[in-house]
């Protein structure tokens, strides 16, 4: 995938089809590294448009239902800080782990399972 | 408290005006991020992993309530509601919008406030020992040099492209909570044979990926010469510090490579040539001057302690604990210092909600505490406290959910924002922090174990200081997964030393355990009084390191 930070507010933003979107569920998959190339150079123009900085490609691993980071640093920019589930993405995400937060009615469905138990496991 | 004279003012109102001019020009596109980058960070404006990063200096750890006030609502209108009090005793906040940031820096100058040079390879934020004025024992209230350090390294054309960023602390005790032997200059008021104060000064201590115990440079430095020696321990670091490769640039790596009397006769060299201008002489009438704004409360006549103090020990365990952790003793009679935990369990070490620093604030002008102090510890001080009013401003830090009674023990963690907030980490800490504040958070057990500082970084940058730990843990990216190391036998303070590494890391499902058996091991081992450094530094490594591995030993067969 190829992800970016939105100037304005420093926002995670994901290519999707010839544009960015702040959505990892909806992010475009890039199988062959000539398109995801191809993606990387097209997204300068948004760099040199001052849109968004920071513009990297990232391994993700497709799982049976969903798709995933490969590295923690990405889950984590995906989701937003571990340790507050209130805060980042997975605020807005249908069912917000841990304490319950603002739902949008209109956010997409998780991308995948969390990474981190429903409660701060401190029972090991 | 010192207050801005009109040059202070002046340029910290022109700077916010400045940036205001440059946010609109990146925004407009007439900057790149190219050029742009420089100067947000010259601002303490970082991009990290989800947005924005600003960091406030609170010079030397002190705070007004009325600054406190201020911090809560850029926090609560800013920034989601939380800050984060760091290392440095600075402030920082996780989300900032880029184009709210020219009216945060604006509010932060309405209180005297700023971000300049908290970041960027210059003079950092001074730091001071946290007990400043307040403790017994002490020389003199090391907060007026660190104040003039501050307004002669600020904007100060020949310091502002250092090789890399250069961190200054200033402690007045015996005693070093200020941590002065890890940084680039380390200063300690001391006296001399003659009677009069001065500055043995320490250069090139450092953490990161090469830890360093700072080297004596100058034995003892007079007052009117201090800042001509500083300038001149500058520039040889200027001149010489390497700039061709980053990890070799603080000055650490430039005074250990020409060892204690070759750093100190280049250093002499410089001083005699500054001094023969004779342009950087450090008047003791503008010292006087600058003393009297951090001339201590007028304390009363009270006596030794309080019945509403006693009474209260005795009715309420909890505030006794407190007591026994969290006070330490004032130079006043009838008077404590009070340290208030950040590190209350289930929360972010060193976090704060809008609404805890508006209750901190509200408890200083209540009790009419002038200051507030951030130590480098991660938690914050009331450094006068009247012993009688103990058991009110207890309860009213309870009710905040900052009564913890933790102090200096082992769930007080050092703990830097970790994988979860920062771009350069490798590993989370905040979470490891907060499992091995679970698993020892039996207060008795804790009060038990006594003094053991566990430190805890991300990343080799070692923001959490984990080289100072008694324990000191360092996350590390294997193949994209966490794991931890353990190191033992650090120290920040007087004795301070570099912690030595255990061996390979822990999984995050293991650090916890791990971090058990080690303590396990040293209640085994220890003689009375002993504290688990001491333990560590009469029978070595080895017994620590093969409880620590204990279960992957067995695993092996």
């Amino acid at each position: 995938m190829l992800t970016a930070n939105r100037l304005l507010d420093g926002e995670v933003v994901y290519w999707q089809g010839g544009d960015w979107q702040p959505d990892f569920a909806a992010a475009e998959i890039f199988d062959e590294a000539e398109a995801a190339k191809a993606a990387l150079d097209a997204a300068q123009a948004f760099v040199r448009d001052n849109k968004v900085v920071g513009t990297y490609l990232f391994e993700v691993r497709k799982e049976a239902n969903h798709v995933a980071p490969v590295k923690e640093r990405e889950i984590i920019r995906s989701l937003g800080p571990s340790v507050r589930r209130d805060m980042g993405k997975q605020a807005l995400m249908p069912t917000p782990p841990a304490a319950a937060k603002p739902v949008h009615e209109t956010s997409p469905p998780p991308p995948y399972p969390s990474p981190y138990p429903e409660e701060p496991d401190v029972s090991i | 408290m010192y207050r801005y004279d009109e040059f202070d003012a002046k340029m910290v109102r022109e700077r916010a005006q400045q940036f205001r001019y440059q946010v609109e020009r990146r925004i407009k596109g007439e900057l790149t991020e190219d050029e742009f980058k420089p100067l947000r960070l010259k601002n303490g404006l970082y991009l990290q992993l989800h947005s924005y990063m600003l960091r406030v200096a609170v010079p030397y750890g002190t705070l007004s309530a009325r600054q406190m006030r201020q911090l809560a609502r850029i926090a609560r209108d800013y920034s989601r509601g939380y800050g984060h009090f760091t290392t440095r005793t600075n402030m920082q906040y996780h989300w900032p919008k880029l184009s709210e940031v020219p009216d945060i820096l604006e509010l932060l100058a309405d209180v005297e406030m700023h971000c300049i040079q908290t970041s960027g390879n210059c003079v950092r934020n001074v730091t001071a020992d946290h007990f400043a004025g307040a403790v017994a024992g002490e020389l003199e209230d090391p907060r007026p040099i660190c104040e003039i350090i501050r307004q002669w390294s600020s904007f100060h054309p020949e310091f502002n492209y250092l090789p890399r960023k250069f961190k200054i602390a200033v402690s007045a005790t015996k005693e070093d909570r200020a941590a002065v032997k890890y940084h680039d200059i380390g200063m300690e008021v001391i006296r001399n044979e003659a009677g009069e104060t001065g500055y043995r000064v320490f250069v090139g201590g450092g953490m990161g990926r090469t830890p360093y115990v700072a080297l004596e440079i100058g034995k003892f430095v007079g007052k009117e010469d201090i800042l001509a020696y500083l300038e001149a321990i500058l520039r040889v670091y200027n001149e010489y510090g390497r700039r061709d490769n980053i990890h070799k640039a603080r000055v650490k790596i430039l005074a250990h490579q020409l060892g204690a009397d070759e750093f100190r006769r280049q250093v002499e060299v410089e001083f005699a040539e500054i001094k023969r201008h004779g342009t950087l002489h450090l008047p003791p009438e503008e010292l006087k001057r600058i003393e009297a704004y951090f001339a201590p409360p007028a304390f009363e006549d009270l006596p030794e302690t309080a019945p509403e103090f006693e009474a209260a020990v005795k009715a309420d365990a909890g505030f006794a604990a407190w007591t026994k952790s969290n006070l330490t003793p004032h130079k006043a009679k009838g008077y404590a210092i009070a340290t208030i935990s950040l590190k209350t369990i289930g929360q972010t070490p060193g976090d704060a909600s809008a609404e805890q620093m508006d209750g901190l604030a509200q408890i200083m002008e209540d009790f009419g505490f002038a200051e507030i102090r951030v130590s480098h510890e991660q938690n914050l001080v009331f450094p006068h406290v009247r012993k009688k009013d103990l058991p009110a401003v207890y309860a009213r830090l309870q009710a905040l959910d900052l009564g913890a009674a933790n102090a200096g023990l082992i769930t007080d963690i050092i703990c830097c924002p970790g994988l979860d907030y920062c771009d350069l980490a490798n590993a989370r800490s905040i979470p490891v922090a907060m499992k091995l504040q679970e698993r020892f958070a039996d207060l008795e057990r804790q009060h038990e174990l006594g003094e053991i500082k566990i430190k805890m970084s991300g990343c080799i940058n070692a923001c959490g200081h984990h080289h100072a730990g008694h324990i000191g843990i360092l996350g590390v990216d294997k193949k994209g997964v966490e794991f931890y190391q353990i190191q033992l036998g650090g120290s920040g303070a007087e004795d301070a030393s570099v912690g030595e590494i255990m061996g390979p890391g822990f999984g995050k499902d293991e650090i916890v355990d791990a971090v058990e058996r080690v303590v396990e091991t040293y209640v085994s081992l220890r003689a009375p009084g002993e504290r688990l450094l001491e333990t560590y530094r009469r029978v070595g490594m080895t017994p620590f390191k093969n409880a620590a591995y204990q279960e992957q030993m067995y695993a092996a067969y």
